[in-house]
């Protein structure tokens, strides 16, 4: 059986941060993670072409990029298609998800793909395909390649695919029939004693959880607002005084821009990791527009930019974490006054 | 972090180059912007030119603030 494999540049041994802009390219035979599949397939696939693309190209030229990728895979007529595992690597994830549904739904090819479970492509496709639940990082490596090439066989040989839990795929939303043991009625009065007890049970339907927020009202007269930046692009006075962790960041920082009207490259500059951050060190401004807001306030056009702005790293941080800086950050604006927000992320 | 500032009850918008993970997120208002190394600039353009590109998209930022939305919106121009 014939596999062709899908990994980032980063995995292909091209470059990090600084090649992310890469178009998509393919190797005849293993690169990278390719080798621990070709272990883990154990001679019943192999891996004939590798292709590798730039996270930043793949994110950034959607459309363009997976019409050149589906080529390239047609061109090698395989059993199975295999993308990453990309871990909690977010531009990946999406790259991965992307691209897998791409080749099961335009060309009929079985798809697998992993990442951990915070990563946006989680959300973004599980629906869609199967995507085996890894670690948060390439440590995970071992385990999610194996998990994922038993899983490409199974796909690749029409066998049955069993439960998320038995194969170690996060939960698509499909339900199958099934012939129970016991009868509805005996298991409803088992979980509920279970319950009463105090002991762990699980439950054969489980709810959706949605966690959408309302939109609020907009702003009335924005030439009186206090309009506030936040941005989890990781600009920082240069130096980075809090020493914010360049990814999986535990903190957040606030700083007083009284009297700043431009960021340069003297001044501001990036913590964030996992983007080039050659033109954010440059002029931070192309990250947090501080200039821009400074010219409408002195023309009247809004209220006033609020003297403080808010950083964090959102790269690989954990979404437990997001949630406490937005919500510590808000409550800070509050006080203060602040009527809207602008939140640029990079 | 968006949807937090959101929840406490401030409009907020947010301004990216990914819009999809901004919608998985959940943010409301979603203003689109250019490359993720540098969402509000071009370094590619003169600084004058730049500056106006910033501006633009700021500005649409601040019309999306003043836009009532009932559903998560991404505002292209």
């Amino acid at each position: 059986m014939r596999i062709v494999h899908y990994i980032n540049q980063f995995f292909g041994q091209i470059g990090g941060e600084e090649k992310a802009h890469i178009p998509p390219q393919i190797r005849e035979g293993i690169v990278g993670p390719g080798m621990a599949f070709k272990q883990a397939l154990r001679g019943e696939a192999e891996i004939v072409a590798t292709i590798i693309c730039g996270d930043s190209y793949f994110a950034e030229n959607e459309a363009k990029a997976k019409a050149e990728i589906l080529n390239m895979v047609k061109k090698y007529y395989p059993d199975i298609f295999i993308a990453g595992p990309a871990f909690n690597a977010g531009r990946y994830g999406i790259a991965c998800g992307t691209i897998a549904k791409a080749v099961k739904d335009e060309l009929g090819i079985p798809v697998v793909t992993g990442m951990y479970v915070e990563n946006p492509g989680v959300e973004m496709f599980r629906r869609d395909i199967y995507i085996i639940s890894t670690k948060n990082s390439a440590a995970g490596m071992r385990d999610a390649v194996l998990k994922m090439a038993a899983m490409a066989l199974k796909l690749a040989k029409g066998e049955r695919i069993g439960s998320p839990a038995d194969e170690g795929y996060v939960e698509r939303g499909i339900r199958v029939n099934y012939f129970a043991g016991e009868r509805g009625s005996k298991r409803a009065v088992d979980m509920l004693i279970k319950k009463i007890k105090g002991e762990a049970f699980l439950t054969e339907f489980k709810m959706p959880e949605f966690d959408r927020v309302i939109p609020n009202p907009p702003v009335q007269d924005i030439t009186k607002a206090k309009i506030a930046l936040v941005t989890s692009g990781g600009i920082v006075p240069k130096g980075n005084p809090d020493r914010i962790e360049a990814s999986s960041a535990s903190k957040y920082g606030e700083y007083d821009i009284e009297g700043v009207f431009d960021l340069t490259g003297e001044t501001f500059e990036t913590a964030h990791g996992g983007y080039d951050p050659v033109y954010a060190n440059m002029d931070a401004d192309r990250v947090l527009p501080v200039d821009v807001l400074r010219d409408l306030e002195m023309e009247g056009r809004i209220g006033s930019l609020h003297r403080y702005y808010y950083a964090t790293v959102g790269n690989g941080t954990s979404v437990a974490n997001a949630k406490r800086f937005g919500a510590e950050i808000a409550k800070k604006l509050l006080l203060d006054g602040v009527n809207a927000v602008i939140l640029t992320s990079t | 972090m968006v949807k937090e500032i959101e929840r406490a009850g401030l409009p907020v918008v947010h301004m990216c180059t990914i819009v999809p993970i901004s919608k998985t997120v959940g943010a409301n208002r979603i203003v689109p912007t250019v490359a993720i190394p540098h969402p509000l600039g071009n370094p590619n353009l003169s600084r004058a030119e730049e500056k106006a590109l910033r501006r633009k998209l700021v500005e649409r930022a601040l019309k999306a603030l003043q836009t009532p939305v009932g559903d998560q919106t991404v505002f292209e121009e």
